[in-house]
């Protein structure tokens, strides 16, 4: 494609809505059973009881699909020099003004801390689903541990959904970012702004 | 059924605005007198005929406790400790019947995501509503005193009501009516709590220097109560807590941190549709001079 340049392959833009849609599932359905303003939520699921049925499977599916994502996106995500700089110009970036930015690779460095994020609170999301997932795990762990799994695991829930809602806004508000995920394409001056680094390298081929 | 008591409720399970309250009730209690107990268990069979369950037969497991532990399908279980009492120089068998405690302060009720699952009536029982019920099994993270059961077939937690369809008509609790010692008692909790401090005087001057009622105040109170010849050491029958209170891991993740979890999250979606507002999108095209583009005006 004319002045385009190739941002994910098929499968990578499959995993990434994969994860998408099944992390909104267990989001919402795990919000049903957080806080009683969103217990109405368990409706779009067929009521309480399916909703904590289908919860626990919802996140399992989440972490498989998240780890497809991760084990592709990992060697992109290393913080080096340049990231650390580039985090103390946030406030330019927030306010969108160009300034002399250092050189952004395929992700920045913003980007980069949302993965590691999301890693991390998968992965123990993931481990501490068992500890009080019903009828099937929960019986197993002393109560003391049932009882810590499921504070981490809401607490550890807030903040993916936070990272999530920023990750959503991020790709409205940069124009070029929702398309990129869609179709695959970016045109090559959203790369060359926005990517110089990754740029530089994609083209050189 | 919704819940027995539709007018008499106290608290409901994940409901933030006042219940169905307009009458007001006496808090009731049953007091469990331990140093009356035979352990002969009518109690036992009095619950499960009431309530129309049984439970599986199992098998001895050497020991009086039978069932060994309370389940789904029987709500209260005599627990049958042999205390060594050093300082008297005498075997004692302590028993106590274990079941729903009816807290004042419930930490299955504070637990519990659904809404209606589980109510505590303005009289202080404890109930859950079965058919409200997912399964969740919060209820037991919640519970100080390990009391809520879910059953397998039916994947619902069940627990002793206190008999509240029994007391919501005006009668006493079936192991109240069947109990041939009078070792348990049904009233007022004002009238059970002063009926407790007569068997206390009476324990001390039977040589039970640390008698005492068993009312914890960790948990506000309970709706049951025990007679301890023990109560200094609650925890030598059975294991019974020694202070019991709602744990500070479920307080915290059902009380400050759930409210602000979901305050947190919508400020960030706020925060984001004002940056909108105020800054707008990066469209490169708008922004950085296009190098080629510049070429070409050249």
């Amino acid at each position: 494609m004319n002045g385009m340049i190739r941002r994910y392959t098929d499968s990578e833009r499959i995993n990434h809505w994969i994860v998408a849609i099944l992390f909104i599932l267990s989001g919402l359905s795990g919000l049903a059973l957080f806080h009683p303003a969103t217990s109405w939520l368990a409706g779009l699921f067929g009521g309480g009881p399916w909703t904590r049925v289908l919860h626990p499977f919802f996140g399992v599916f989440t972490f498989v699909a998240f780890l497809a994502i991760m084990a592709r996106f990992w060697h992109h995500n290393m913080i080096n020099q340049n990231d650390r700089k580039w985090l103390t110009m946030m406030g330019d970036v927030i306010a969108n003004r160009d300034a002399a930015y250092p050189e952004v690779g395929k992700y920045n460095a913003a980007q980069k801390l949302l993965f590691w994020t999301l890693v991390t609170c998968m992965i123990l999301l993931f481990v501490t689903g068992f500890l009080f997932w019903r009828p099937w795990f929960a019986q197993y762990f002393p109560i003391g541990v049932v009882r810590l799994g499921a504070l981490v695991h809401s607490l550890v829930a807030t903040v993916a959904i936070i990272a999530v809602i920023v990750h959503i806004y991020a790709a409205i508000w940069v124009k070029g970012a929702i398309g990129g995920m869609t179709t695959g394409w970016v045109s090559e001056k959203w790369a060359r702004v926005h990517h110089p680094g990754w740029y530089r390298e994609v083209t050189r081929r | 059924m919704a819940s027995l008591q539709s007018l008499d409720i106290k608290q409901r399970s994940a409901t933030t605005t006042s219940s169905p309250s307009v009458r007001r009730q006496t808090e009731v209690s049953k007091l469990i007198d331990v140093s009356k107990c035979i352990g002969c268990k009518a109690c036992q069979v009095a619950c499960m005929e009431w309530n129309d369950i049984r439970d599986e037969v199992g098998v001895n497991v050497g020991v009086y406790d039978n069932p060994p532990n309370l389940t789904e399908n029987s709500w209260t279980v005599m627990r049958f400790t042999e205390y060594e009492n050093t300082e008297a120089n005498r075997l004692e068998w302590l028993i106590r019947k274990d079941g729903c405690m009816h807290c004042a302060d419930p930490g299955c009720l504070k637990a519990c995501p659904s809404p209606g699952a589980i109510v505590q009536y303005s009289n202080g029982i404890v109930d859950f509503v079965q058919e409200n019920c997912i399964g969740c099994g919060y209820c037991v993270a919640g519970c100080p005193f390990d009391v809520p059961r879910i059953s397998r077939k039916d994947n619902k937690a069940y627990k002793c009501t206190l008999c509240s369809d029994r007391v919501a008509v005006g009668l006493e609790p079936a192991c109240v009516k069947t109990c041939p010692t009078g070792a348990i008692t049904f009233g007022s909790k004002e009238d059970m709590i002063e009926h407790g401090q007569e068997r206390i005087v009476d324990l001390k001057e039977r040589g039970f220097q640390n008698a005492g009622l068993y009312d914890p105040p960790g948990v506000g109170g309970t709706h049951v109560m025990y007679v301890l010849q023990h109560a200094d050491r609650p925890e030598i029958y059975h294991g019974l807590p020694n202070d019991p209170s709602i744990s500070p891991t479920v307080s915290l993740w059902k009380g400050a941190f759930k409210p602000l979890a979901l305050l947190a999250m919508g400020m960030t979606a706020l925060g984001g549709f004002f940056h909108y507002i105020k800054v707008g999108r990066y469209d490169v095209d708008a922004h950085a001079p296009d190098e080629e583009h510049e070429e070409e005006v050249r």
